[in-house]
């Protein structure tokens, strides 16, 4: 199991920061999920949660979500249910359990940038910033994709719009990891197609979703699920193989436009 | 390093290891209702609540009750016999080992919600795995039970 030497509740961002680069054995503590599973024996464990960074906010063109913020809270916040509606319910659901997802934070998930994690599926279909201590504020994609510096994730903001979502999951069993999952959302005419579990990360099908209109006709939808599978990456797992994968991408963006557009 | 805790509002200011998970903390309390039953956070078996929200103690840093609130099964006698009657009644409770986690996640879900649906039932519980009833006995006396609180629920 994993260990610790020490616990440090912080009074501040800084104080967090300062502790964090002084050894590569202090580590930033989330809801501790995925941590415990290791075997890894740290020196510092670094706790935010006095520092009010397990909160939902409205700022005048975003919605802002603290790294401490329970996974639970997303999907029961009214303000993110009226901004996005039931997404975050949807794609956290299959997570375990009530009391797992009332521990596992925001930040952690996010920050370990899992394949399989329905988290970043679903932050991926909509206008998603990071906000880092050290490297500031970058699109969630940037993040994903940028080195894997120490930084600490400080929040993340969605812009404020009017948008329809959508999200699917195919699972062994309901609640384990996903073998493939996908959210589509529909802004302003424009869609968003995002796909994780391929098994690697999420993903936007970006140019599968510029072939689709407000109200695409079957044929429209069609050529969108061919480009899906020719644009993206599928792999293979001890979950499924790529062809398989590669189907059900079809069949669960199929559902996703179809459940936006009723 | 020390903390300050109440449980089962009784309180407890003790010397921890910054690494001692609540699980182990409140289990050297005495309140060895709270089990383990997986590594993998994954089996609802040892669900307290803290600050009356149910969670895995096996997965909390006792570190982390410092000043907070912890139930255990122990502090809810009176509500647990009930809920475990209507278990037991409908031969649900068969080697009994998963009744603890799952006894204090039914208490959460009744102060959560009001009529909950077969549906909201069983989301709410998907994280307390049992290994004997297949769930069926289990959801009745769940009705059951919540049917005797005057709360209506959808009849699935
Ligand atoms: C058994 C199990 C099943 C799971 N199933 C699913 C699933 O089906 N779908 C899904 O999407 N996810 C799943 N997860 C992942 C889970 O939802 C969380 O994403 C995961 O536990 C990490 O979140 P945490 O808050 O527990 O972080 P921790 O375990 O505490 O931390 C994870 C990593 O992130 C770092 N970290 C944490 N917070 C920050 C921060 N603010 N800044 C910088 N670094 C930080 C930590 O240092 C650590 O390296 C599962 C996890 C487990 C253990
Ligand atoms: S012991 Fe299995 S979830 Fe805690
Ligand atoms: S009754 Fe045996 S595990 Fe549930």
């Amino acid at each position: 199991m994993f260990g610790l030497k020490e616990y440090r509740a912080v009074q501040s961002l800084d104080e967090a920061h300062e502790l964090l680069m002084q050894s590569r054995d202090n580590v930033i503590l989330g809801g501790l999920l995925w941590m415990k599973m290791g075997r890894k024996q740290y020196h510092t464990g670094i706790d935010l949660s006095g520092l009010g960074l397990n909160m939902i906010s409205e700022t005048e063109d975003s919605i802002d979500i603290g790294c401490m913020t329970p996974l639970r809270q997303m999907e029961t916040s009214p303000l993110l249910h009226q901004w996005f509606g039931p997404l975050f319910s949807d794609a956290f659901k299959g997570i375990v359990g009530v009391q797992f997802r009332n521990l596992a934070t925001l930040g952690g998930s996010v920050y370990s940038r899992f394949g399989f994690s329905d988290v970043i599926t679903a932050l991926t279909a909509l206008d998603t910033q990071i906000h880092l201590y050290q490297a500031g504020t970058v699109s969630l994609s940037e993040f994903l994709n940028m080195d894997q510096k120490r930084d600490i994730l400080i929040k993340a903001v969605i812009r404020k719009q009017a948008v329809k979502t959508n999200f699917q999951t195919r699972r062994k069993s309901a609640t384990d990891f996903p073998v493939l999952s996908v959210a589509v959302s529909l802004c302003n005419g424009q869609w968003k197609i995002a796909v994780g579990a391929r098994p690697s990360r999420a993903a936007l099908a970006k140019k599968a979703a510029d072939l689709l209109s407000s109200e695409p006709d079957e044929e429209k939808i069609t050529a969108t699920l061919d480009s899906v599978v020719n644009e993206l990456s599928f792999g293979t797992d001890q979950r499924a193989g790529s062809d398989y994968r590669k189907v059900l991408a079809k069949v669960l963006v199929k559902r996703g436009i179809n459940a936006i557009c009723r | 390093m020390q903390i300050t805790c109440r449980i089962n509002k009784r309180e407890f200011i003790r010397d921890i290891e910054p690494d001692l998970l609540l699980i182990d903390f409140v289990r050297s309390l005495g309140f060895k209702s709270v089990k383990r039953g997986c590594d993998t956070s994954n089996c609802g078996l040892c669900t307290v609540w803290v600050d009356e929200k149910p969670v895995l103690s096996c997965s909390v840093l006792a570190a982390r009750v410092n000043h907070k609130a912890v139930t255990t099964l122990e502090g809810l006698e009176e509500e647990a016999k009930e809920v475990g009657w209507f278990l037991a009644t409908q031969g649900a409770e068969q080697c009994g080992f998963c009744s603890p986690g799952l006894i204090m996640n039914i208490l959460a879900m009744k102060a959560e919600f009001k009529n909950p649906t077969t549906e909201d039932i069983k989301q709410y519980l998907a994280g307390n795995l049992c290994r004997c009833s297949g769930y069926e006995s289990q959801l009745r006396a769940i009705k059951n039970y919540f049917d005797l609180q005057g709360v209506a629920h959808e009849n699935c």
